[in-house]
């Protein structure tokens, strides 16, 4: 723990002073290590079947990716991409994973023949073009100081925002607000039935023929669990007073609904004779001492 | 490090994501390697400004997290309002233009 505490904070340390006198093979090792990580959890990306699996991965790459702007001198990127990205970015994937249901593991058959094939051929393709172009390509060392005017990252990228780039900036606020707006607008749901008011909530009730709530399960049966009937004077058990969630879950795991009472009768014996035994080891223990 | 070790994972990162998105078929997958090709250009970003030494690079890739962030929120709506509409989050599904 103290290990990381120490390595981040002279990550951070060396990013906000510019970078460049990060000690060379403590960076070189940083980047190797962080560079088989990210690439590794991309790969997993394309090969967990589950939503989620798929977005904690992304979150792996984009921490190890705040990680690297941090050591190429760029702090302020660094905490963007953790609080933007890590935060609410995936936060939003995450939610919406869980709006649209947790079935959203896809099916494996391919609905276009050959799209695996011909989408691992492109990626080859993709991939040997753009190393072949940057390969070529003459890509310096680092410049002896990533800051304009030499007095940090964070004041000279203010300065470059502010002046510079001030127009990109303001449009940049009018395009959030309208992407505020558009998922304001896009996930509003209009409501196809009128609100039922107090009156006809209260109509319907008594046209129901029922009154009073349910009954709550296990009221007057031997057991207060979610699954056990309750029992009525006459000593009938009313099914009423289970969910039908609670039933059905019952059926999908293969149990008999009704059937829990005497399995539960024998439950119980079990679990007042272990007291029974509990109790007698505990008296003979404090005859003992 | 030498910047051109950067840019190569970015190139690797950003292949990656292309490859996801044209083999998975989820919506919010496809969304989430778009991300990822976004944060690979991020990384270049960051890199081509440490080689030429200003902070240009860095501005930029701070506009494309901003940018990306509004993609994600307008995108995320469309796929709930078409999952609402249709059941399905699969893009395949999604096909009423094309009879």
């Amino acid at each position: 723990m103290t290990d990381t505490l120490v390595l981040a904070s002279r990550v951070l340390a060396n990013g906000g002073a510019g970078g460049t006198n990060l000690d060379p093979l403590f960076g070189e090792g940083m980047f190797w290590i962080l560079a088989v990580l990210s690439v590794a959890a991309a790969l997993a990306m394309i090969f967990v079947r589950h939503a989620v699996h798929c977005a904690l991965m992304l979150a792996v790459v984009m921490l190890s990716l705040a990680v690297m702007y941090a050591m190429q001198g760029a702090p302020f990127l660094a905490f963007v991409q953790v609080i933007v990205y890590t935060g609410a970015v995936l936060m939003l994937f995450l939610f919406v994973v869980m709006l649209i249901g947790m079935n959203s593991a896809e099916s494996l058959t391919e609905t276009i023949r050959g799209q695996r094939l011909w989408a691992a051929l492109a990626g080859t393709g993709l991939a040997a073009l753009l190393i072949v172009g940057i390969g070529h390509a003459a890509i310096g060392t680092a410049a002896p100081t990533t800051s304009a005017s030499n007095s940090g990252n964070l004041t000279g990228l203010a300065q470059l925002i502010f002046t510079t780039y001030v127009y990109p900036f303001e449009i940049t606020s009018a395009l959030l607000i309208t992407a505020a707006l558009g998922a304001m607008v896009l996930a509003h749901r209009e409501r196809s039935t009128p609100k039922l008011t107090q009156r006809e909530v209260a109509r319907r009730k008594i046209a129901s023929g029922q009154v009073a709530p349910e009954p709550p399960p296990g009221v007057y049966a031997l057991h207060n669990a979610v699954d056990m009937p309750a029992m009525l004077p006459d000593g009938t058990t009313t099914a009423r007073s289970v969910s039908t969630a609670v039933t059905q879950r019952d059926v999908a795991l293969g149990r008999d609904p009704q059937g829990g009472l005497t399995a539960d009768l024998a439950a119980g014996e079990r679990i007042e004779s272990e007291r029974q035994i509990e109790a007698g080891a505990r008296g003979l223990k404090g005859e003992g001492a | 490090m030498n910047p051109a070790h950067y840019v190569f994972l970015a190139v690797i990162l950003f292949v990656i994501g292309a490859i996801g998105v044209l083999v998975r078929r989820n919506a919010i997958l496809i969304f989430m390697f778009v991300e990822l090709m976004l944060n690979a250009c991020n990384l270049a970003f960051v890199a081509f400004a440490r080689m030429h030494g200003n902070l240009d690079g860095q501005v930029v890739a701070f506009f494309v997290m901003v940018v990306a962030a509004a993609e994600v929120v307008v995108g995320l709506a469309i796929l709930m309002a078409i999952y609402r509409a249709r059941r399905s989050a699969s893009v395949d599904d999604a096909s009423l233009l094309k009879y």
